[in-house]
């Protein structure tokens, strides 16, 4: 730090060295290289950046999302070349994309089902990151960034969903705009400004679109840094022990590459199945009746990545605390670096913490139940007792058990845990392939 | 806790066997063509849904969606030219205004969307006793169960109705819709329509094509969708098992024997 701060002076010289030149490339690209170097970071950064050797198959996500994150802005771009913001030519606009834009079908069914696959890939990366410890020192602000990235996600793909301007768009607007009336006092002015009229009508779709195209490109600049830090720190692993030295790592290319490729691939051909032969599976069929403000339909659902939260939001008889809970419901993902303070990252040498997190999930699938039927008798008990478990898990159990468990032996290095593994010393996921 | 997570997980099946036990009526599930992996409609079904839809739907539902082009088109009725032409020459609809300012009536062609049956929602309430026959371009996406939803509904008239189920005039007892009563009066009988090719005009026969020309209206992209999908699929499974090879392989760089 001191030794940092003697330089700063230095290094922060108002006179401008020009240093052109120490690319390692020769020929044009050296000649781009020394003038701007971005050949040289991306050797750096994406060919002989170092990663431990044991990474499985979960560490495939990120560029999983990745990819879902770039293929769905370019066929929004596709869409939005013939999608119409407006009460009266949302629905036609959609159809027309579905029957007579060329491949409209195809485009449509894509961003829509990308969607839902980049909820999965998220989820699934979330999981990683809880199971593996990946949110501990010093990869907290990569942590909170994803968290940001989380909630921009859900902010886009609710506006998405209300683009179509079906029943289920309609409707579901209303209510999740609605919930912003249960603030004291300014609520009721609150959401007549977002609607910008006084029912949820052309103003909000107009803006809804506008906001849809904003968050996205948001999204893209918050992965930045996510990617950013992550070159930073480096990956945490199966292991949770920290690289020592190379022996420990592989070069990101071809070794990471390839097995992401793996990943990608297996992700993609099962994305390509559903979208080419179940479309409509994981959305609602009300949404292809043309919103109608005189009828509501029996059950307001939203898209099923968000029936988690949605449980929580009912558990609470309580309109403004129902939104304190579900908003706090994925906030409190960040306080968990300083909630969870076990020096052990990995859930592999935490054996009641690993029961916590698999109770973790199936807390997430039972919410997801819940959210998906009505509220009322054995659902409202469920979804409550899913809701104390949600908040438990992080303000109760991550502190008690950081302080009482006792972890497994660990290995010193990834080395030798990939000893251990070898000789059955460690019982875990097999998802090295 | 293992045992906990045991308890959860038959809590979990208990509650969702408790919740299917409520849609306690199964839909009729026909044989459709366009079902499966290699999925493709029945021309001349669709053709005869075509019929069936003209002669017994129409003049209550609309189908706004569509143009009479469309079912010249691929992956559809496909009838000829020709056809397409004689079909939509049957219909009427406004254009204008003209040079002299005028609206004046002509033939539609097949570029025009289908005629409406009536000139607003309003009027179709009145002319159905307040329910709005409902658009049936997308009608088959917009119902849970789909083909197989609308096809039990059209089945699903009987005569004796259970007991506790009053019905005003007016309203009809159907098995399978939501809610057990229909305003729409039971549209398809045994030779509702007099089919030109020879089939046998029954009631299943008259519903299945209606409701294979409906899935096409609301789907018309459909075969072309399964043809890609299943080629898409064939080439990843391929190109996966390359991927995973090549992997293999370079991973043996560091891991001899695996």
């Amino acid at each position: 730090m001191s030794e940092y701060s003697n330089k700063k002076n230095e290094e922060f010289s108002p006179v401008h060295t020009n240093k052109v030149g120490g690319s390692p490339y020769t020929g044009v690209i050296g000649w781009i290289d020394n003038r701007l170097p971005i050949f040289r970071i991306f050797k750096h950064e994406y060919l002989d950046f170092q990663v431990p050797k044991t990474l499985n198959y979960f560490w495939s996500f990120g560029g999983i999302l990745m990819i879902c994150l770039i293929f769905l802005i370019i066929t929004g771009l596709a869409l939005g070349m013939h999608y119409k913001p407006s009460a009266d030519e949302a629905f036609n606009s959609v159809e027309k994309i579905m029957r007579d834009v060329n491949f409209g079908w195809l485009i449509r069914y894509a961003h829509m089902n990308l969607a839902s696959f980049f909820f999965i890939a998220v989820y699934l990366h979330i999981f990683r990151s809880l199971y593996y410890g990946s949110y501990k020192e010093p990869r907290q602000l990569m942590w909170l960034l994803g968290i940001t990235i989380f909630f921009l996600m859900i902010a886009t793909a609710f506006l998405g969903y209300t683009l179509p301007w079906g029943q289920m768009s309609y409707w579901g607007a209303t209510v999740i705009t609605n919930l912003f009336s249960a603030i004291p006092l300014v609520g009721e002015g609150i959401v007549t400004w977002l609607w910008g009229d006084y029912s949820v009508g052309d103003a909000a779709l107009n803006r809804f679109y506008v906001l849809h195209w904003l968050i996205a490109f948001l999204i893209v600049g918050i992965v930045v840094f996510h990617v950013i830090a992550l070159h930073i720190v480096g990956s945490n692993n199966p292991s949770g022990i920290e690289p020592k030295d190379t022996r420990d790592t592989v070069s990101f290319s071809p070794f990471t590459t390839s097995k992401d490729l793996v990943g990608m691939l297996v992700f993609i051909l099962i994305f390509v199945a559903v979208m080419m032969f179940a479309p409509n599976y994981l959305g609602h069929p009300d949404n292809y009746i043309p919103a109608n403000p005189m009828v509501t339909p029996a059950h307001i659902v939203p898209e099923w990545y968000f029936l988690p939260f949605y449980a929580i939001l009912r558990a609470i008889p309580d309109k403004l605390m129902g939104v304190i809970a579900m908003v706090s419901s994925i906030a409190i993902l960040g306080l968990l670096p300083w909630l969870d303070f076990s020096k052990v990252r990995s859930s592999v040498f935490r054996p009641i913490w690993k029961q916590c997190v698999f109770l973790f999930v199936l807390d997430f699938f039972l919410l997801m139940y819940v959210g998906a039927m009505p509220a009322e008798g054995i659902y409202l008990v469920l979804g409550r007792i899913g809701t104390i478990y949600w908040f438990a898990f992080f303000i109760i159990l991550a502190p008690l058990v950081s302080i009482y468990e006792k972890p497994l032996p660990m290995p010193q290095s990834i080395n030798e845990y990939m000893d251990w593994k070898k000789k059955g010393k460690i019982k875990t996921f097999n998802f090295t392939g | 806790m293992k045992n906990i997570l045991k308890i959860l997980i038959i809590v979990l099946i208990f509650t969702s066997s408790l919740n299917s036990a409520e849609n306690k009526t199964k839909l009729l599930e026909p044989n459709w063509t366009f079902d499966g992996f290699f999925g493709k409609f029945d021309r001349a079904s669709l053709q005869r849904g075509y019929q069936v839809y003209k002669e017994v739907c129409a003049s209550c539902h609309s189908m706004s969606y569509l143009s009479y082009r469309n079912l010249g088109e691929k992956g559809g009725p496909e009838f000829t030219k020709q056809e397409v032409k004689a079909i939509a020459s049957q219909y009427e609809i406004q254009d204008g205004p003209n040079q002299e300012g005028e609206m004046f009536m002509r033939p539609a062609r097949p570029s025009d969307k289908f005629v409406n049956p009536y000139p607003n929602i309003n009027a179709a309430r009145v002319a159905n006793g307040g329910a709005y026959p409902p658009d049936m371009s997308v009608l088959v996406k917009a119902r849970k169960g789909g083909a197989d939803y609308v096809y039990s509904v059209l089945m699903g008239y009987t005569e004796d109705v259970p007991e506790g189920i009053s019905l005003e005039e007016g309203v009809y007892y159907n098995k399978y819709m939501i809610g057990n009563k229909i305003k729409m009066p039971k549209p398809i009988n045994d030779g509702s329509v007099e089919y030109t090719d020879g089939t046998q005009a029954t009631e299943e026969q008259i519903s299945k094509d209606v409701v294979a020309f409906l899935t096409w209206a609301a789907e018309p992209h459909l075969e072309e969708r399964k043809k890609t999908g299943f080629k898409a699929v064939v080439y990843l499974l391929i190109l996966t098992i390359l991927g995973f090879v090549i992997k293999r392989k370079i991973w043996l760089r560091i891991e001899p024997k695996v």
